[in-house]
Parts: structure tokens; C-alpha cells; sequence
């Protein structure tokens, strides 16, 4: 008999070197070692996506936060050392400036996205180079977003942001000029302005949702995504009076702070643990979930439990609607769950797993678009199958 | 990112072409082939909102319809870049010769040219792309109803002289030049009231009669000139008779408003249940098919020969001097005899005995290599159809080398417009072909997992290669290989593989749904990609692409872009192939299972081969092509952004 999956195998291999780490959390340095060499962050076992996520908006056990930001403090600098003397070793660039340095001065700020983040610290790069022709500028740019897309391997939202930069700033008509400077100059506001259009893509999709948001409409959230919390806090804002069920979102329980926010704003919320989505799935009119990536085929990576979501709401006839800003959009095409790159994420059970026990640590699943009625972004709202079109005219 | 679109919208500019376009059209056809005129005034791109803004059941001003007449009538001039030359009015003047812009009889060197290459766009597109009986079902699928072939059928060698007109041609140029000709235009009978005429109505009236009754008296002339227009026999017997092309034509010149209505019916193509236009296509043809006496009712629209009948009668002519070239013929003979089989190994023998053929190929005194040389092409491509109906892939590569062929720039010596046809040739197989299977190999492996069951249905050429690839890169993979009758081609694939040293499972269809839950992903290959993400294939794939989709198991489309097509089809049986019946009724080497060999020839016995299937979009994970990997609602961005202008390169 066939084995139906090779990802049982790569689970199984992630899962004996992560398992420690589940109670200290010290990330070993035996992994870290082996990749030494690819600048990577050093605590590859953890998805740094999600330390991020984490780090700042978790509600989680406070042991874990304090942990997460101590191992953020603690290999941030190491790396960007590491970051910085490779780049001191490249022929031309003597400076000490390093983009994951800019990068994750940029990502402290708790509502800047992480994909703005490093716009933002890339457009820094150009601003700071000391290149003298248009290729060497390139290069050196190129060199950042790699950098910077290999710190973290696991956010599809910095890869995808990377590369939409990239494409944004260097397809332009700036090799038309014949100045150098006045070239690098027109890069430097183009990479500005699409700072600031990526930094503006949430306050475009709360106002595009605002349409879809009725008078007595009850919403179920999953998460916390800060698009959706936006939509959310526009529409209580516009005087809607609407109802949102706030799912719990374990492990990290990011479901508790959304709820928070929303009874800041006198929403009524109503928290749910995961489980009980099929069990009041009748009383919503809405789904509105956030995404951690939206895929080539209109589908969506988000965190775990999105899936199941849609297809309970998709069964009873509901609409999903997914809030995602187009620098999400990542040249991806997953054809199931287990054909991603595992983004894994420690899990407090509360009590000690026997070693025997296997223990699913993937922080995000794939939603397929046929689960997915609409996609607000930036760009509009779209259907899923606009995406790929999306896509294609933008890199082919 | 609002910004990018217009940086986008300003380096490529985009043509969102909406409904079908003629499979011949060249990039400016649709401002010919919409029924609303182009202004004169308005730019000459033809997605200029003003001219779209027109209805198209709009009968048009006289000023504008004497443009749109001009643009109708262009064809008849011998003048092949009509544009150029407009230039200069007095080379337009005295090419409008009235007596040669009407197929006169005073001139015949123009109009066998010109109409033998009428034939040729117009069955090619005939006997390839459209259906007739569908007709009605197409037009209402294709809003906006811009597309239409029996006006290009009309006008065919309109849409061939607009092929080499430069894109750009300034509206203000443009405005003149039809200022100009609109001056030297006939005045087209009622519809069109312009006075500046050099012939009396009276004499044009009795050219008119006279053409009519050279159209043969069996039918009433104003009826059937019209119906007459919409039937490709009236094209394949242009050649010899082409005052009826004239005819016909200066038949929807006199009644514009008819004409638009027509347009809204895509042209037919030819229809193999419609007795009196099959005998003439016979008189006509090349290849002496016998046909198959008891048909399937519902296929019977489509051709079917006694196989085997026709290839020694071939074979012996084959060193006989005839037009065809000989590696034309040499093609036209395999594939008939099946030698050589699948969409890539057709498309590129046709493409190299063409490049052959161009080689050899000399233009005639008194006349231009673009003109006669288009004609030529169009000659050996019905000649290749006569043999076997041709696939979209091959449908697609000619129409890139016809649109090579009018984009010639004039001042090329016939030599050098040789050696670069070659080239274009060449290059489209390379890059369009070798190179786009290279790439898909590379995506599509990515999709393999160490673990993985692959499953794939008959022989693709592209899986092959993938199988191979993935093989090379180390994956550890199981192959099921399933198969059907009465071709088997999974076999040959199969013995390949082994000996190669992959694991394999070989099937037969008929277990396909025992063996999909060991499965992990389905590779097939296309013979075509329709634009609503119909995969049209080996007759079959729909079944294991079901039965995959039924299991959950993703289904990869390995299919090169130039297969794709705008059209759309719902259904297998429209457009479809027949093979051979007695394959299905025989198996070949089993004396114990012939229980039907005597039965062969009842009345009340049909057998039917069905060469291709239509694979619905539902069922299909994943398209990977040379651009990537595309979900099957991304197949009319391909076909607009890169299969717009048939220029594929």
C-alpha cells in the first residue's frame, strides 16, 4: 500500500526536534548551527511570522509572550550582525547598514504590517546606497529582498511583499534618465509611495466592506486580523449596528483580543471556542476572516481553522468574505493543505503531552476558492478567479 | 496598489478583446468585422470607446458607410499594402480600377488570386474552428455579437490586407486615405448614396445580372445569394468560379443592414450531414475518402472516411508533379496513415514541411510573395485537413505563420522574406514548444512530493518528459499509467518508463475508480485549452478527470499556451474527430472476441470512435503552462494578454 503522503514524513521529522522546545522555548542552537551559513532566523523551528503575531497582539500565556520577545531581542541582533558583516564582505558596499536591521525597527511598530514593514526597509536600502549605476542599485536591492525573504521563510505576506516591491519600483521608466541621481531619486518615491499605498490598502478595504455590513447583520470573525478589525471598527464607526462572534483562535487565542478591541468600540462580541463554529453557524448572516496570504488560485493561507470555517459556512449557504490587502497576494498554488511550507507554532496544552503523543503544530491551512464568495482588497472587490488575473499581469 | 495599474495600462496597453475574433483576423480585423463602421475621425485603435459605444445593429450614416463599404471593398484592390500606398492618391486611383474591384471579367489576374486565397481563410476557419449547427448557440454566447465569419468570409481577403496595414496608423492618415478612396469608391447600389461614379447604374446592373447567372440558375438569386454567402461550399468552389465570390459580395455590399444582422452568425463550418455540400467539397478534393455508410445521428455533422482506402491511391502519386509540395504531401500522408500522432509532434512536422515548402517556394511573374504565398499556405493546409481535421494547436501555428507571413515588410527581397519566415517558423517550434514544455517540466515538478502516486491517462508527451524530470531530480514517485481502447497509446508511454526505471501500475480505464484512492495527483496532458477552461483531450481524460475530482485527488493540466484557444464549448460533440470505427468493434489479434465482424455493415448497427473529449473547468485543479501555474478561470487572461495578436512571440 502506498503511503497517500509524503508530508506524514516531514511531520514526523519537524516534530522530534520540535517537541523540546515546546516547555523552554530556547531555540537549539544545534538547528540554528546548521543553517548558519543561509541567513536565516535562528529560531527556524518557530514560525517568525507568528512570534511576530505574537509578540504583539497575543494574549497568550504570559510566560510564552515574555519568551517570544526575549528570543526576538535575543537573535535579532545576532543576525543582524551576521546580515551585516556579509554584507561588509560584499565587494562595494562598506557600509554598516543591514535591511533586516531597518526591518525589524520597522516591525516594533505594532500596526504597521509586516509586509509594509519591509517595504519600508527596503526603500530605506535604496535611500542608503551607495551604488553609482542603475545595475548595482538593482543588485543591491535584489541582495536586500532576498536577505529579508530568507530571515523569514514562513510569512507569505514579506515574501510576496518583497517581490511586489521589487517589481513595482525597478518596472519603471526610471532607466529612461539619464542622471543616475534623478533615476534614484524617481525609485526612491516610487518605493515611497508604495509604502504608503500598502500602508493605506487597510483603510481602502474597511471602506469597500462598508457596502457589504447591513443594519442587524451578525458577523463571525476568526482570528485577529487587523484588516478585518479596521472593517469592523469603520463600520461601528458609520453607525452600523451589527453583531460579531469572535471565535477563540487557539493556540495563540488571538480571538480574546479581537473581542477586547470590538467591546472597546461597544460592539456586541460573543466568543466562541473554536469548536462551536457549526453549532451557531445559523444565526450568522457574515464570515469575515483575514488572510496570511491569498494564492494564485484565489484561495487563501491563513491561520488554522480558516478552512473549516468556510466549508461549515460554505454547507450552510453563508458568505465568506476575506479582507486581504494585495500585497498578500503570492505567487503560490497550493493544491492541499499539506502542500505548503509548514509554518509551525508551539502549542500550550495546559498539561504535559506524553512523548508519544504527535502533536499538529502547522499555524495555518489553505482555503480553497470555491469556499470563498469575495476577496476586499485594495484593488477592489474582487471574486477568487480574479486574483490569478491579478497575478498574471503583474509578473508575466 | 492603485499605482500599478496605470504604470501597466502605460507600458502595454491593453486590448480587452471580449467575444470571439476570427481564428484569420488580423489585430485591426475588428474594426472590420464589427457592423458598426469605424469612424473616421475616431482613433484607429479599435478599442476606442467612441467606436465601441456604437450599437451594433446601428444602420450607419452615408458618409460612414461609405468608410465601412471602403474597408469591405479594399480586398478586391490587388494592391497589397493598401495603407502604404494611400499615401500616395493617384496609386489609389488607378488601382481602383472599377472593372477590377468587381472581379470584372475584362481583368481576371486579380481575382483568381484573390479569391483562390478567399478559399483558404475561409476554409481553413470552416473546416477547423466553427460549427454551423451551433450557430445560433455560439452567437449568444459571444455578447456584443462583434464576431463574425461570414462577413470575414465575405471580406476575407479585407482581413488579409488589413493583416499588413501597420498597427499604427494615424487616425488623421487614416481619415484622409478613406477620403480619398470613398471618392474613388463604387457606389454600392441602394445603401450607399455617393454620386461620384465611373460606372452608369445600368452597367453595373447588368455586370450584377450576369454574375448572378454565372452563380448558377438553380437557385432564386436573392435568396440564395445571401445564403449563399454563408456557405463554405461557396468558398471551396471560389477557385474555380469566382464571379460567385463577386457576387456574393457585391451582394452584401448592396445591403449593409443584412449583412449586420448576419454577423451575428458565427460561419459555419462544413457540415459532413449536408449532402449537396459534401459532394462539391469531393469534386474538389485531393484525397479520395471514401465515406463511412451508417453514422451516428449525432456525429453525423462530422467527417468520417472508410479507413485506409485512399493511402495507396496517395502513395502512388506521390512523385507525380503536382502543387503540392512534396513535404507537405509527405505530412498530409502520415498523418493519415497515423504515423504521426499527438498535438506537438503534429504541429511541428507541419510546421517544418511548411518552412520546407517556403524554401522551395518561388513567386510567380505579376505577383507579390505575401499575397500568393498566403494562398499557397492555405492550399496545403486544406489538403492537411482532407488527411485529418486539423488540432487547435496546429489551427493556432497557422495562423501565427499566416500572420507572419502579411506582417512582411514590403521592402524585404523575396529571399530574405524567405530566411525570415524560416526563422519565425523555427522559432515559434522552439520557443513556443521545446522551450514552453521545459518550463512546464519545471512547474509542474515542483508539484511532486517524495510519496507521491501519480496517475496519468494515455500518452502525453509533456508528462512523459515531467515523469522523466522528476525521475532525474531524485523523487521517489509511483506512476499508475491508465489506458484505453482502442489505441493503447499508454503502452508505448509505459514501456518508456520502465525502461527508464520507474515504479509503474498499468491499467485499464475501467478500474480507473478502484485504483484512484491510492492516488495522490493526476497529470494529463491537452490537446486544447477552450477560454471557460474546458480541457479538450483524448477521449477518456474526462472520465479519469471525474473520477479524480469525485476522490478529491488534484487534477494537473500539462498543456503549452499556444494550445489555448478563445473559444468555448460545453460539450464533446460539436467539434470533435472521428476515428476509425471498425477499431472499436475489431480487437486486433483476438479471433475469440470478433462477435461482430460480420455485423460490420448493417444498416442497424452504428459505431462510433470518438477521438477527443471535453473536460469540464470544475474538475481541474490546476493548469501549468509555460506563464506558470494558472487555475482554469485563467485561461481567457492568457488567451487576452498573449494569444491576442497571434504574434506568440
Amino acid at each position: 500500500m502506498w503511503r497517500r503522503s509524503a508530508s506524514f514524513i516531514l511531520d514526523k521529522r519537524n516534530d522530534t526536534g520540535a517537541r523540546p522546545d515546546f516547555v523552554s522555548l530556547s531555540p537549539p542552537q544545534t538547528t540554528a548551527s546548521t543553517m548558519a551559513d543561509t541567513l536565516q532566523n535562528p529560531n527556524a523551528k518557530v514560525s517568525a511570522y507568528y512570534q511576530t503575531r505574537a509578540a504583539h497582539h497575543g494574549v497568550v500565556t504570559s510566560d510564552w509572550l515574555a519568551q517570544a520577545q526575549a528570543a526576538v531581542g535575543k537573535y535579532s541582533p545576532e543576525s543582524d550582525v551576521r546580515s551585516s558583516s556579509s554584507a561588509a564582505a560584499d565587494p562595494g558596499s562598506g557600509k554598516p547598514f543591514s535591511v533586516i536591521d531597518e526591518f525589524n525597527n520597522w516591525r516594533k511598530q505594532p500596526d504597521l504590517a509586516e509586509a509594509v514593514a519591509a517595504i519600508r526597509a527596503l526603500a530605506a536600502v535604496i535611500r542608503s546606497s551607495e551604488a553609482t549605476t542603475m545595475m548595482e542599485l538593482e543588485i543591491e536591492l535584489k541582495k536586500a529582498s532576498d536577505s529579508l525573504k530568507s530571515w523569514d521563510t514562513t510569512s507569505i505576506s514579506l515574501t510576496a511583499g518583497c517581490d511586489l516591491f521589487m517589481r513595482y519600483v525597478t518596472r519603471t521608466s526610471a532607466l529612461e534618465y539619464e542622471d543616475f541621481n534623478s533615476a534614484k531619486s524617481r525609485l526612491i518615491e516610487r518605493a515611497e509611495k508604495f509604502g504608503e499605498i500598502s500602508y493605506k490598502a487597510r483603510r481602502i478595504i474597511a471602506m469597500l466592506s462598508q457596502d457589504f455590513i447591513f443594519d442587524g447583520c451578525t458577523i463571525l470573525v476568526h482570528g485577529f486580523s487587523r484588516v478585518v478589525l479596521e472593517v469592523l471598527k469603520t463600520a461601528a464607526q458609520n453607525k452600523k449596528l451589527f453583531r460579531v462572534l469572535c471565535t477563540e483562535g487557539r493556540p495563540d487565542r488571538t480571538g480574546l483580543r479581537l473581542s477586547n478591541e470590538l467591546a472597546k468600540l461597544d460592539v456586541p462580541v460573543k466568543l466562541l471556542i473554536d469548536s462551536a463554529v457549526a453549532y451557531s453557524m445559523d444565526e450568522i448572516d457574515m464570515v469575515f476572516v483575514g488572510a496570511d496570504g491569498v494564492v494564485e488560485s484565489g484561495g487563501i493561507i491563513n491561520m488554522m481553522g480558516t478552512y473549516q470555517i468556510a466549508l461549515v459556512a460554505h454547507s450552510m449557504n453563508k458568505p465568506v468574505y476575506v479582507a486581504a490587502e494585495s500585497y498578500k497576494f503570492a505567487r503560490l498554488y497550493p493544491l492541499d493543505q499539506k502542500d505548503m511550507a509548514p509554518a509551525l507554532r508551539p502549542i500550550d496544552f495546559g498539561v504535559p503531552i506524553p512523548s508519544k503523543v504527535e502533536v499538529e503544530t502547522s499555524a495555518r491551512d489553505y482555503t480553497p476558492p470555491q469556499y470563498l464568495t469575495l476577496l476586499f482588497t485594495d484593488l477592489g472587490v474582487l471574486t477568487p478567479s480574479v486574483v490569478s488575473d491579478e497575478l498574471i499581469q503583474l509578473y508575466l | 496598489m492603485e499605482p500599478r495599474r496605470p504604470s501597466r495600462a502605460v507600458i502595454d496597453p491593453k486590448v480587452r478583446q471580449v467575444g470571439f475574433i476570427t481564428p484569420n483576423a488580423p489585430p485591426q480585423q475588428p474594426v472590420r468585422t464589427q457592423s458598426y463602421p469605424p469612424e473616421s475621425n475616431s482613433p484607429p485603435l479599435s478599442e476606442s470607446p467612441a467606436s465601441n459605444s456604437l450599437s451594433p445593429v446601428m444602420i450607419p450614416p452615408p458618409r460612414h458607410l461609405s468608410d465601412n463599404l471602403t474597408a469591405y471593398r479594399t480586398p478586391a484592390v490587388p494592391v497589397p499594402e493598401s495603407s502604404r500606398r494611400r499615401a500616395e492618391p493617384a496609386a489609389v486611383a488607378c488601382s481602383y480600377d472599377p472593372s477590377e474591384s468587381l472581379f470584372g471579367t475584362s481583368s481576371p489576374a486579380p481575382s483568381p488570386l484573390a479569391s483562390s486565397r478567399l478559399v483558404v481563410d475561409g476554409e481553413f476557419s470552416e473546416e477547423s474552428w466553427f460549427k454551423k449547427s451551433d450557430s445560433a448557440k455560439f452567437a449568444s454566447s459571444f455578447p456584443g455579437g462583434g464576431f463574425d465569419l461570414t462577413t470575414v468570409k465575405n471580406v476575407g481577403v479585407a482581413a488579409a490586407v488589413a493583416a499588413k496595414k501597420p498597427a499604427a496608423v494615424s487616425g488623421n492618415e487614416k481619415s484622409k486615405a478613406s477620403g480619398a478612396e470613398s471618392k474613388n469608391e463604387l457606389p454600392s447600389g441602394s445603401g450607399s448614396k455617393t454620386s461620384k461614379v465611373k460606372m452608369t447604374k445600368s452597367e453595373r446592373r447588368s455586370l450584377q445580372e450576369s454574375q448572378r447567372a454565372a452563380k448558377g440558375g438553380n437557385k432564386s438569386a436573392g435568396a440564395s445569394s445571401s445564403r449563399a454567402a454563408k456557405q463554405p461550399q461557396q468558398k471551396k468552389d471560389a477557385a474555380p468560379a469566382p464571379p460567385s465570390v463577386a457576387a456574393s459580395e457585391k451582394k452584401g455590399t448592396d445591403r449593409p443592414p443584412e449583412k449586420e444582422r448576419k454577423k451575428d452568425v458565427p460561419a459555419p463550418r462544413m457540415q459532413f450531414d449536408d449532402k449537396s455540400r459534401v459532394e462539391k467539397a469531393k469534386k474538389r478534393a485531393v484525397v479520395n475518402q471514401t465515406e463511412v455508410r451508417n453514422r451516428v445521428e449525432l456525429f453525423r455533422h462530422l467527417p468520417q472516411y472508410e479507413h485506409g482506402t485512399q493511402l495507396p491511391d496517395l502513395e502512388s502519386k506521390f512523385f507525380r508533379n503536382d502543387p503540392m509540395h512534396r513535404a507537405v504531401y509527405k505530412v498530409g500522408l502520415q498523418y493519415l496513415a497515423g504515423d504521426i500522432t499527438g498535438g506537438n509532434a503534429r504541429c511541428i512536422a507541419m510546421l517544418q514541411a511548411f518552412s520546407e515548402a517556403i524554401r522551395d517556394y518561388t513567386t510567380p511573374a505579376e505577383k507579390t510573395l505575401t499575397r500568393d504565398l498566403t494562398a499557397k499556405i492555405g492550399s496545403y493546409v486544406s489538403f492537411l485537413i482532407e488527411c485529418r481535421p486539423l488540432s487547435i494547436s496546429m489551427g493556432n501555428a497557422i495562423r501565427f505563420l499566416k500572420n507572419r507571413i502579411a506582417k512582411l515588410p514590403l521592402t524585404l527581397s523575396e529571399s530574405e522574406a524567405k530566411t525570415s519566415l524560416c526563422l519565425d517558423i523555427d522559432r515559434f517550434i522552439n520557443e513556443k514548444i521545446i522551450l514552453a514544455d521545459r518550463v512546464i517540466v519545471r512547474h509542474a515538478s515542483t508539484k511532486i512530493r517524495d510519496g507521491d502516486v501519480l496517475l496519468t491517462y494515455g500518452s502525453s508527451c509533456v508528462v512523459e518528459m515531467l515523469l522523466s524530470h522528476a525521475l532525474e531530480l531524485g523523487k521517489k514517485f509511483h506512476v499508475v499509467i491508465v489506458d484505453s481502447r482502442p489505441k493503447l497509446e499508454g503502452q508505448s508511454l509505459l514501456r518508456r518508463l520502465v525502461a527508464n526505471g520507474l515504479n509503474c501500475t498499468y491499467t485499464h480505464l475501467n478500474a480507473v475508480s478502484y485504483i484512484m484512492h491510492e492516488v495522490t495527483r493526476v497529470f494529463l496532458g491537452a490537446s486544447s485549452i477552450l477560454s471557460n477552461g474546458t480541457v479538450y483531450s483524448r477521449v477518456g481524460t474526462a472520465a479519469v478527470a471525474m473520477v479524480a475530482n469525485a476522490f478529491s485527488v488534484p487534477v494537473l493540466i500539462c498543456c503549452e499556451a499556444y494550445k489555448f484557444h478563445e473559444r468555448v464549448q460545453l460539450d464533446s460533440i460539436c467539434f470533435n474527430e472521428l476515428g476509425d470505427p471498425q477499431a472499436v468493434a475489431k480487437v486486433s489479434g483476438r479471433g475469440d472476441v470478433n462477435y461482430l465482424g460480420s455485423l460490420g455493415n448493417k444498416d442497424n448497427l452504428q459505431l462510433l470512435n470518438l477521438m477527443y473529449d471535453a473536460t469540464p473547468s470544475e474538475y481541474i485543479s490546476m493548469i501549468v503552462t509555460d506563464y506558470g501555474m494558472i487555475p482554469p478561470t485563467s485561461v481567457p487572461v492568457i488567451v487576452r494578454e498573449y494569444c491576442r495578436d497571434q504574434l506568440w512571440i
